[in-house]
């Protein structure tokens, strides 16, 4: 629990007011608290600038000190909210489930096996529309025995119907949980959200970053109103999670509905997860592509497509190669779910070539999820494009600027040759 | 660019002496990356931690496998682990030991030693051999990238789950003021 004692002290409001980050008054208005700290604490900060009424945790490597930071900014009064530290995943988020239907604005965070044990709940969230902010600290899955990085989690529960958006830099940690709220309780969408970061990279690396202004923040995500449509409320009884079909039920339209209206939220949430960057941009001076983004593109023969804190260097090896004359750029993808069809089509469009780089197995293609969702994005395009997976940072793995130079030139045989159906594995040389 | 690879042993708090080294070297306008080396959090095993320093912005969250400087703060680690891996021609040693520089054992790529009795310190300090901060004041005084002042500043920004702020800075002081600097010379061969 590193800072956290030392900075509340310099949180302290002297006139004995509610403790809160960036409100000291001895700062200029618009001057940006500087922290160097990793992407846990991060993602911490982005939860009490947030203020949730209700956290919920139960800790799992490499989310464990994401919960201690969170729990010490309750237990400091830095952030004013029921902490509940539950025996288990399955508990935290039925927990949070009952809290948000009596209106509260919720978070918690998990991972890997956590979010294995979370299952059930964590199906039956977005069914119930309840606009639920989530940590995924990406690690891989196990066997054999692994508590690293990797997406294996959060590609695996990619059907479940969350909205999915996953962080390059620790700035952008913070930075996405704050308009997380915005998205996931936007009246339109309603629905929870995953902000993913991934495993010890991200989650342990440590960065110089600023930390917005909180009655800036309040003002962005105004007041939470998160349980209009489906409530636990004696003044306002209604019908919540119905029984649907069988003889005496009300036919298959009822469930149609539900199945509807939740494609119809991930839809509007396309639009809404755009609206929220760019306000962001303009309230607070950073600006994140929303969808896809588009890395020197311009000119590009081939490109790669990334997907996390893997972008960074994939971005040096871009530059590299750039250097060297070779016409390649790069798209990374931050939000995943729901899939950014036509971003994704537009970037695809420029380019003749891609490699996918992905951080989890699609077992059933012998390729990446990520890889699997280009193919499927490709036949939108006008026109044909090779499209090769490469699967690298597996547990842990690190993807360096060399790891992405061999990915740029493997990407640049399918220009003139048959693209392989075997991926490329990335550290499969790594001692 | 300059790259500094720590090694030590869980509990001596080598990854939290990253984060109070990049704390420092932020607040004197440099850019940094750290990250930790992934491993079990087991008191006694060997775990490392990677810094990179810029006076321009990195992209890249990586581990680092050709540092300017390796800072070794336990006395044995060097019998288990390679701590010269990868050291670029020219590099520094920072080692928490008892010996003098010359009596150290270096590789060719090492042009600067740095030795401070580390534990010693830090069992006067902190009666016990948590050798983190002592060995940040050697740093700073092995290579001059970060101010002594920085680094006091940066500890007052941290908080110490096994000793107080008084005892860390006067480990760091005594870190800074009792490290030897010896600048290998190689003899060319005849």
């Amino acid at each position: 629990m590193n800072d956290v004692v030392e900075k509340t002290a310099l949180l302290a409001d002297p006139a004995g007011e509610r403790i809160v980050p960036g409100t000291d008054t001895a700062v200029a208005k618009k001057a940006p608290r500087i922290l160097v700290c990793d992407g846990n604490e991060a993602a911490a900060w982005g939860v009490v600038l947030s203020r949730p009424d209700m956290v919920a945790v139960y800790p799992i490597t490499p989310q464990s000190s994401l919960a201690e930071y969170v729990a010490q900014f309750v237990a400091d009064g830095v952030l004013d909210a029921e902490l509940v530290e539950a025996e288990g995943e399955h508990s935290v988020l039925s927990v949070l489930h009952g809290a948000a239907l009596a209106g509260a604005r919720t978070y918690t965070a998990s991972c890997g096996q956590g979010l294995a044990f979370m299952f059930e709940p964590y199906f039956r969230t977005p069914n119930l529309r309840l606009p639920i902010v989530m940590s995924i600290v990406n690690r891989d899955g196990i066997t054999p025995q692994c508590v690293w990085g990797g997406q294996q989690d959060a590609m695996t529960v990619r059907e479940v119907g969350w909205v999915q958006l996953f962080c390059e830099t620790v700035q952008e940690v913070l930075d996405t949980i704050v308009m997380a709220y915005r998205i996931a309780e936007d009246r339109s969408v309603m629905l929870p959200v995953n902000v993913n970061h991934d495993g010890n990279y991200l989650s342990n690396g440590i960065v110089r970053i600023e930390l917005p202004d909180q009655t800036e923040v309040d003002d962005f995500l105004g007041t939470p109103d998160v349980n209009w449509h489906a409530a636990l409320d004696p003044d306002r009884p209604m019908g919540v999670d119905p029984l649907t079909g069988g003889a005496t039920g009300p036919g298959p339209a009822l469930f149609v509905g539900y199945r509807r209206g939740h494609c119809e939220g991930m839809q509007n949430a396309l639009r809404v997860i755009v609206e929220v960057h760019e306000e962001w941009a303009r309230r607070f001076g950073r600006r994140y592509a929303p969808l896809v983004e588009e890395y020197r593109l311009d000119g590009a023969d081939h490109a790669l497509v990334t997907i996390g804190s893997m972008a960074g260097a994939a971005k040096d090896a871009v530059d590299a190669a750039r250097d060297r004359g070779e016409r390649v750029g790069l798209i990374r993808i931050k939000t995943l779910r729901p899939f950014p069809l036509d971003a994704l089509v537009a970037a695809l469009d420029k380019v003749r070539a891609v490699g996918v780089v992905d951080r989890a197995v699609s077992y059933g293609w012998n390729s990446g999820p990520v890889h699997q969702e280009t193919l499927a994005a490709l036949q939108h395009c006008g026109h044909r494009i090779p499209c090769l997976s490469l699967i690298g940072g597996l547990a842990g793995a690190d993807l360096t600027q060399t790891h992405f130079e061999r990915a740029i030139a493997e990407t640049a045989k399918l220009l003139d040759a048959p693209c392989p159906r075997e991926p490329v594995w990335l550290n499969a040389e790594d001692r | 660019m300059f790259e500094v690879r720590l090694h030590g042993r869980g509990g001596q708090g080598t990854v939290l002496a990253a984060g109070i080294l990049a704390k420092a070297l932020v607040a004197e306008g440099k850019h940094v990356v750290a990250v930790p080396q992934f491993g079990f959090e087991r008191r006694g095993a060997p775990v490392a931690a990677y810094l990179r320093a810029s006076e321009t912005p990195m992209r890249a969250m990586t581990n680092i496998y050709e540092p300017d400087c390796v800072v070794c703060i336990d006395s044995s680690l060097p019998r288990v682990v390679d701590i010269f891996a990868g050291l670029r021609a020219g590099g520094t040693l920072v080692q928490a030991s008892r010996l003098a520089p010359q009596d150290i054992a270096v590789p060719a790529s090492v042009a600067t030693v740095a030795v401070c009795d580390a534990v010693g310190i830090a069992r006067e300090v902190f009666g016990r051999p948590i050798t983190n901060t002592v060995m940040l004041g050697a740093f700073a005084r092995a290579t001059g990238f970060v101010s002594l002042e920085a680094l006091e500043r940066a500890l007052e920004e941290t908080s110490f789950r096994d000793a107080g702020l008084a005892q860390n800075r006067r480990a760091l002081a005594l870190g800074h003021a009792h490290t030897v600097v010896h600048r290998v010379e190689r003899r060319e061969a005849a």
